[in-house]
């Protein structure tokens, strides 16, 4: 029920005013003189040189579906961490493991196909 | 739930499923094997043997009372089987005519078998399913495999385009099909389509908006009027004898999936005037439009509009008569789609899946290839639904029952643009022996191969299409269906 | 109480971030606010003790389709967007109160209508959206259709390599 997560939201108010107070402490409380060579991107390194947009390949787009395809797996195994106990339980754990592999397995031979058609490889 | 006891019935389950079970384990199988050994020549084997093993099977069990397996999630036996039946065939014979059809356009690759037998597990969970869990599984599964399998060949901007358009109104069709799911189950509170009816209690407008929403799904997998939009342009574009796949399997277990909705979750008459509609619209429009279709393929794909109409002329009849006739017709129509479609792949020669084809650059074909020709005329006046064929059986198994129903005016809306199609039909047959062959495509410098078992596989349809015709006890075994005890066998 | 506190934040930061989203001329600025928008509808899940849709939200929306919609925008090289010139507030206003009236409207005729389902309590919500009971049923009752569904994200996979890969033979 939503009170048990009271603690959860509690901590993500405070993780994000901590945030902003430390940003806003070190500029308020820190001295502050800047110049130009303090300013630029890398202080000591290379000048930047043109824009940081460059198109990307379309390969990335290939490997970003191909994690969606297991990112969904992982949605379908999470259940199946949070009711491990009560299949234990009642005495199914095998059996349940057994469902669990051959949904793995039918995902792995994807991992392969990829693998072996070059599906992650950059040419 | 008891979970102690919730794998006690798997084993008799997987036995029941063993064609769903074997098609899926062997896809997979096809997978591993054409990773490691490229285009291996076993591939389109495999998937011919696990589908000509489920189709016996499946055959085998017709007879059979009909069950539920798995929960009640899917159905077996009886109905179920003639179904898978019909999926397993046409996956057997769209492999075997694929094959020699995808080498010579260059795109023989051994995915393509393992997204048939994908297509056809999902399919099968669509066909027999028994909730609505099962039907979206199988819709999804489906669906994804047929849109990989439009977009084949990827060279080629045609069918780039197709699948392009499939996939983008197909997301949407799943989108309604789920909303309208997630509706019916909200007003029910059950996933089971035998118990919808009495869970649905004073929810009736919100099951109402669902089951609309669910019925837009369906027909735009049947490609109904004014869901048909994509037909002609994915049928063009993709490669043919899939389209012979894509136009038949997918029809019938979209139509099994929906006649189960109708008969179990949806037994009162209020459904049958928007189906009698939508039936209306389909048959007119579909017909209408082939008249002025010039690409063979086009007129093929509204032709199959025109067909989903006449299908569901049986489905608005709204009665087991009308159910049964809808599933002799599907018999029916793959026989003759799947020849049609079989004979139009041998008969190309441009190269781009016959997307830029015209029906007069075959003219004159009757006399170079007279076996694929003469078999054209049979699938021609079969889908005309000329007796003494198959095609005019089942339009009798549809159109009877619906005027024992009282609608007696869609009826004859049917028979008048059957007369109509019988124009488009016969022009094709008119092109291939009446017509001087045209000397600007110049068809004489081709060379069309037909290799032996894609003409056998022709010959069969053609020899199915005349028995269906003239042997009527196939009407009983679909009609033996529906005898009442399906209800009974429920849990 | 606190359970509405927390509705009418999250549904205030859901909203800004759509505005952020659909006013930002940058299009890698315009995800991130969607990214917000995404995290804040996971926290109203939870509000509806939908835990598992929460967390998937998260995993699925925010993580990975947020990486193709950057992919996507990466790819395409999207510059900034042109700037909107002068907005109308006045019919912007009246949408937004047309909009609204709509809203309500429509809320008095589905309740008249009763298409509005039963209220659930919150401990049946919080014990149906939760994991653990979608785990108990999801692999023992529902074990066919998960295997199916391997299938299917098996299909998708073999769709997107061979489309992006495979040279013609």
């Amino acid at each position: 029920m939503l009170a048990e997560y009271g603690p959860f939201f509690i901590q993500l108010g405070l993780a994000i005013v901590l945030a902003f107070a430390f940003l806003k402490g070190a500029a308020l409380l820190g001295p502050s003189r800047p110049n130009r060579i303090k300013q630029m991107p890398y202080e000591s390194g290379m000048d930047p040189i043109g824009t940081a947009r460059t198109r990307y390949s379309v390969k990335f787009y290939l490997v970003a579906m191909i994690f969606i395809v297991f990112d969904v797996e992982v949605v379908f195994l999470y259940p199946w961490a949070a009711s491990f106990e009560r299949f234990l339980d009642a005495g199914v754990g095998l059996e349940v493991l057994g469902v669990v592999t051959i949904f793995v397995i039918i995902l792995a031979v994807g991992l392969v196909y990829d693998i072996k058609k070059g599906g992650l490889e950059f040419d | 739930m008891d979970l102690t006891q919730s794998f006690s019935s798997l084993g008799a389950d997987i036995i029941v499923s063993a064609p769903l079970v074997l098609t899926m384990v062997m896809g997979l199988v096809i997978v591993v094997l054409d990773a490691f050994r490229r285009n291996h020549v076993a591939t389109p084997w495999i998937a011919a043997l696990t589908l000509a093993f489920g189709l016996v099977m499946e055959i085998t069990r017709i007879g059979a009372a009909s069950g539920t397996a798995y929960y009640d999630l899917l159905r077996v036996g009886g109905m179920a089987a003639y179904v898978n039946a019909l999926i397993f065939g046409s996956g057997l014979l769209t492999v075997i005519l694929a094959r020699p059809y995808l080498e010579s356009i260059g795109h023989h690759i051994g995915e393509v078998y393992a997204l048939i037998l994908f297509a056809s597990t999902g399919m099968i969970v669509l066909g027999t399913a028994n909730s609505l869990i099962t039907i979206f599984v199988g819709f999804e599964t489906m669906s994804i495999c047929l849109y990989i399998l439009t977009g084949l060949v990827r060279t080629n901007q045609g069918a780039t385009e197709s699948a392009l358009k499939y996939f983008l109104l197909g997301a949407f069709a799943t989108g309604f099909l789920l909303y309208g799911i997630a509706l019916m189950y909200g007003a029910t509170g059950t996933m089971y389509l035998h118990e919808m009816q009495s869970a649905v209690g004073d929810h009736q407008t919100m099951f109402r908006s669902g089951v609309g929403l669910l019925l837009v799904g369906f027909l735009f997998k049947v490609s109904a009027v004014p869901f048909h939009m994509w037909t002609p342009d994915v049928y063009q574009g993709a490669p043919t004898p899939l389209v012979g796949y894509m136009s038949t399997a997918s029809k019938s277990a979209a139509f099994a999936s929906l006649i189960l909705v109708l008969y179990l979750a949806l037994p009162s008459t209020q459904w049958i005037g928007v189906v009698a509609v939508i039936a209306l619209l389909t048959m007119v429009i579909g017909n209408v439009i082939a008249l002025a279709q010039t690409n063979v393929k086009r007129m093929l794909a509204y032709s199959s509009i025109a067909h989903a109409g006449y299908i569901l002329v049986g489905l608005a009849a709204g009665s087991p008569e009308g159910y049964s006739g809808a599933l002799f017709y599907l018999l029916v129509y793959t026989v003759m789609n799947i020849g049609a479609f079989g004979v139009i792949a041998l008969l190309e020669w441009d190269g781009t899946q016959g997307s830029e084809q015209s029906l007069d650059s075959l003219s004159g074909i009757g006399y170079k290839k007279p076996l694929l020709a003469w078999s054209m005329v049979f699938f021609m006046f079969g889908l005309a639904g000329f007796p003494p064929l198959g095609g005019f059986i089942g339009k009798v198994a549809v159109f009877g029952p619906a005027i024992h129903s009282g609608l007696t005016w869609l009826a004859i809306v049917g028979v008048l643009t059957s007369a109509v199609s019988a124009y488009y039909y016969l022009r094709v047959l008119v092109v291939f022996f009446m017509k001087e062959s045209n000397p600007d495509v110049a068809t004489d410098n081709i060379t069309f191969s037909v290799p032996g078992m894609s003409a056998a596989v022709i010959v069969l349809c053609v020899i199915m299409l005349i028995v269906l015709g003239i042997v009527p006890t196939f009407l009983d075994v679909t009609a033996s269906f529906f005898d009442g005890n399906m209800l009974a066998t429920l849990p | 109480m606190a359970a509405q506190i927390l509705f009418f934040l999250l549904a205030t930061v859901a909203i800004a971030a759509g505005l952020g989203m659909l006013l930002s001329r940058n299009p890698v600025g315009s995800a991130l606010w969607l990214v917000l928008n995404l995290f804040c509808i996971a926290g109203l899940y939870l509000t509806l003790n939908a835990e598992f849709i929460a967390v998937v939200q998260i995993l699925v929306y925010a993580g990975a389709i947020m990486v193709l919609f950057l992919f996507v925008i990466m790819l395409l090289n999207l510059d900034v967007l042109p700037e909107i010139k002068d907005i109308e507030w006045k019919k912007v206003f009246g949408f937004t109160l047309g909009m609204g009236v709509l809203g309500l409207l429509s809320f008095v005729v589905a309740s008249s209508l009763d298409i509005l389902p039963n209220e659930i309590s919150a401990r049946r919500a919080a014990e149906v959206g939760s994991a653990t009971s979608l785990g108990e049923v999801l692999f023992t009752q529902y074990a066919l259709p998960l295997e199916v569904i391997g299938i299917l994200l098996l299909a998708a996979t073999i769709g997107a390599v061979m489309l992006a890969k495979r040279k013609p033979v």
